[in-house]
């Protein structure tokens, strides 16, 4: 039995999905290409995100899977010369248009960064600054405890809440990056390889985390970890790299489906390469 | 609230307005100081021109060579001042380079750890001290020094150079070459020092080990790869030394003329403005005093502007960053 | 040893010899250099050190000169010190912000072709010699109206303001992207990230830099001979008028033939110089800390 297998007899905790048609969707992507410059970084990609679950994009490094998911809460839009086309439906209406703002995409969109990214402030204000600055001021302090339970750094740090948010070890920064993102309660959160820069217990609490949550949030992951993916995620997106003229490489969506079916059948040949380990 | 409303609450504010004021007033702010900035060189060389030109109207170009400067006649050029800058400035340099050059090596190469730091801060606090103070000490201290024993020394051994000609009172420009000298030391010496610590220590191992000495290394690898920067340091150098208004007034007297007995009295654009600025007996006057001002300004930008040039040129080719 | 050997040996030594002669002369001559440099400091600070602390009391930061006055009455060169103090305030009151705008521009806001702009404006900027900045001044504040306090402060703020956007420059490119990227994930606004996020973590560096300018303006003469030297003996507040200021007034006192007038300006070239030495020590060292700090994270 390969390990991804065993993985998945393991995490019996995941529920049997609903059939597709039942799913609320998050995100309606068609066609979608990003571009810096006049390199295509990603191309072609056409996919759903479902509500209230967890969905792992992963892939071999170059394939876009950053590029993709940051084009989800337009922060892609900070790098000079990128472009975007095709549509992106956030719960119907297109958020990668001209006419939306992006910095209202990100408050509902929240995103969690590979490195950790505290705020030089303490650990309370690191969670209570964005409140303040989003108007969301009321009852501040249960807001902030909330946040910081929910993401499992409460009881670790409710004696010390005026320390730096810098003092913590990595896992810790990174659940109160975490908690930060809750705070504000988005209706999405990214996670962009959250656990890459963790130890394996700190990675093992922020995957609990998200197992947790799945009912408040929907979590859209990035993982180069096969195996976290095969343990947290429901449905799973394989992308993987295309060649074409000249030397052009651009990210493309091979295959999307329940997590299960990805590492146990997958329909593409591709798919099952990578997730056998026989590349990438 | 049900979900599904809070979601399609939530996606309705997501449209509209696309800009936030507050993000665009800080930009509009924030560029309306880059303009400002932007524009001011161009204001002021315009400004300068505008104050200059009734004795541009009245003189033209012939001004720049013009040896005289008439308050009677009102007839006044720049002939005699140029001639000074470029005397004191260039001389300045000459003395100064090989000083910097050879603080900076030493700084680089030489000096044992715990002298480094301190000797480094010292050098740099030389750039620190304002000029009127160096004047002052040049017209109190240095001056009366230098005419009491080093100009006669100069004198008695070198005399049958024009240059050292007769010494006179402690304010030549002799004194204001010194002065200058100082002046100058703590730049190109600053700049030349970061050049030297940028030559990679592969290089220099490489002619070490090679069995060369110290100083044929210094030569051979670091002198070639830094000359860009040097370049760039002498002539910034040189462009502090061009400017320098009041350290130089205060020591050098004032003359107008061409001579070339350093130990006499002299005067530079910089330093002529200066000191006739209130002096001025007609609007004429103050006109060319600005006139030699505009002279001045053509040619610290052009200075400065080689100097900008090399640095980027060369650094582009280093692969450094400026 | 056959003969030719033995002389190709010798000449090689000889070589050898002579190269080291002229590498430790070489040697030599660098640490000459190094001494001159170290001696003419000392030489500089020492005389206005010994000259000035001399003649140092309290009347000569308080009291307004009274020239011509018997040596008993207390005076000294107040009005300066005041006028120096409120050019160099008004100064400072106009490049800090302005100074601290353009750096936020160009960090924040703008692309590779008007940083390049900007960074060689603000180089050939710093490289006009004070001396036409006043006479530029001059021609756009104090023709037809008159020198003042003004004028002067808005020459030096001429002088101050590539130091202080160049070091405000520095400092924001030291913030990392990660900070931005954290707020900007949130959903909080790109003004409200530069001000609230960005800008407090560049504090000690734009602390820095405005002492460093301060330092540098708070000696020079030659903008203010132009838009602030023609000024009475009374102390003076008013930047309306013109207020004389330390370096104007160790220039007209150097240039004097009384020894009194000599003895008051070393006194005030002393002060001057020990608070713009302090000024340039003190922010040098607060920078060496404060970027050990900012690396350390």
């Amino acid at each position: 039995m390969s390990t991804i297998e065993s993985a998945l007899r393991v995490e019996t905790k995941r529920a049997p999905l609903p059939p597709r048609e039942r799913l609320e969707q998050v995100f309606d992507i068609e066609g979608l290409n990003a571009i810096y410059g006049a390199k295509p970084a990603v191309k072609g990609v056409t996919m759903e995100v479902y509500k209230n679950l967890v969905t792992a994009i992963i892939g071999p490094s170059g394939c876009g899977k950053s590029t993709f998911i940051r084009c989800l809460n337009r922060m892609n839009d900070l790098i000079p010369g990128f472009r975007q086309e095709g549509t992106i439906r956030y719960h119907g209406q297109n958020i990668g248009g001209n006419d939306v703002d992006p910095v209202a995409v990100r408050r509902t969109i929240g995103m969690v960064f590979q490195r950790p990214n505290p705020f030089p402030k303490s650990i309370y204000d690191n969670v209570a600054w964005g409140l303040r600055v989003l108007r969301m001021k009321d009852s501040l302090d249960e807001r902030v405890e909330r946040a910081l339970t929910q993401a499992a750094l409460w009881d670790e740090v409710k004696d010390r809440l005026k320390a730096s948010g810098l003092s913590l070890s990595g896992g810790q920064q990174q659940r109160l990056c975490i908690a930060r993102a809750i705070a504000v309660e988005p209706d999405v959160v990214l996670m962009d390889e959250p656990a890459s820069a963790l130890d394996p217990i700190a990675t093992q609490a922020i995957e609990q985390l998200m197992h947790d949550l799945k009912n408040e949030y929907s979590f859209v992951i990035v993982t180069h970890n096969m195996q976290q993916a095969a343990r947290v995620a429901d449905m799973t997106a394989f992308f993987s790299i295309s060649t074409g003229g000249e030397g052009a490489r651009w990210g493309e969506l091979i295959e999307y489906d329940d997590t299960t079916k990805i590492f146990t059948a997958p329909s593409d040949k591709r798919t099952e390469d990578y997730v056998t380990g026989r590349f990438g | 609230m049900s979900t599904l409303d809070a979601t399609t609450e939530s996606t309705r504010r997501l449209s509209g307005r696309r800009v936030h004021l507050g993000d665009l007033i800080l930009q509009l702010v924030a560029g309306a100081a880059t303009l400002a900035a932007l524009v001011l060189v161009f204001l002021i060389v315009w400004k300068v021109i505008d104050g200059a030109r009734p004795a541009i109207e009245q003189f033209g170009v012939g001004f720049v060579t013009h040896v005289g400067w008439d308050p009677v006649k009102q007839v006044f050029g720049a002939g005699s001042f140029l001639f000074g800058t470029a005397v004191t400035s260039l001389v300045a340099l000459l003395l100064a380079a090989p000083l910097s050059l050879g603080i900076a090596l030493f700084l680089t190469e030489l000096a044992p750890g715990a002298i480094r730091g301190p000797v480094t801060a010292l050098v740099e606090t030389l750039a620190a001290i304002p000029s009127v103070v160096i004047g002052l000490w040049g017209i109190l201290v240095l001056g009366p020094v230098l005419s009491d024993h080093v100009e006669p020394f100069l004198h008695d051994t070198l005399g049958f150079i024009p240059l050292f000609g007769t010494p006179g009172s402690g304010s030549s420009m002799f004194t204001a070459i010194i002065v200058l000298t100082i002046m100058i030391l703590p730049i190109v010496s600053s700049i030349s020092r970061e050049l030297f610590l940028g030559v990679p220590s592969e290089l220099k191992e490489a002619a070490l080990g090679l069995g060369t000495t110290r100083w044929e290394m210094v030569r051979g690898v670091m002198f070639p790869y830094a000359r860009g920067g040097i370049a760039a340091a002498l002539i910034l150098g040189l462009g502090r030394a061009l400017g320098e208004a009041i350290a130089v007034t205060q020591v050098i007297g004032a003359f107008v003329g061409i001579q070339w007995n350093l130990f006499s009295p002299g005067d530079t654009l910089a330093s002529r403005i200066a000191a006739e600025y209130q002096g001025a007996t007609s609007n004429l006057e103050v006109a060319s005093l600005i006139y030699l001002g505009l002279i001045l300004l053509v040619f610290s930008l052009l200075v400065n502007l080689l100097a900008q040039w090399i640095v980027r040129t060369v650094a582009r080719r280093q692969g450094l960053a400026s | 040893m056959s003969a030719p050997e033995a002389t190709a040996g010798g000449r090689r030594n000889d070589r050898l010899r002579r190269r080291k002669i002229v590498n430790r002369l070489m040697e030599g001559l660098a640490w000459l250099a190094a001494a001159i440099a170290v001696a003419i400091l000392g030489i500089v600070v020492f005389s206005v050190a010994r000259k000035g602390a001399s003649e140092l009391n309290l009347n000569l930061l308080t009291k307004p000169p009274v020239p011509f006055a018997p040596p008993d009455v207390a005076q000294g060169l107040g009005n300066a010190f005041i006028g120096t103090l409120i050019i160099v305030g008004i100064a400072t009151v106009i490049a800090l912000p302005v100074g601290i705008l353009i750096a936020i521009y160009v960090s924040e806001f703008a692309g590779p072709w008007v940083k390049n702009a900007v960074t060689l404006t603000l180089d050939v900027l710093n490289g006009i010699p004070a001396i036409v900045i006043g006479i530029f001044v001059f021609g756009l504040i104090v023709v037809g109206r008159g020198q003042s306090g003004f004028a002067g402060g808005f020459a030096l703020s001429i002088l101050m303001l590539p130091l202080v956007a160049r070091s405000t420059m520095e400092v924001l490119a030291l913030v990392p992207n990660s900070l931005r990227e954290a707020s900007l994930g949130l959903g909080v606004p790109r003004w409200r990230t530069t001000l609230s996020i960005v800008l407090p973590q560049t504090i000690g560096g734009v602390v820095t830099g405005a002492t460093l300018a301060v330092a540098r303006v708070a000696g020079e003469t030659a903008p203010l001979l132009f838009t602030s030297s023609i000024v009475g003996n009374q102390i003076n507040w008013n930047p309306h008028h013109a207020l004389q200021t330390v370096p104007v007034a160790i220039f007209e006192l150097s240039e004097s033939p009384s020894p009194d007038d000599h003895a008051r300006a070393w006194a005030a070239a002393f002060v001057l110089m020990m608070f713009i030495l302090f000024a340039s020590l003190g922010a040098r060292w607060l920078a060496t800390r404060s970027r050990r700090k900012l690396m350390a994270r």
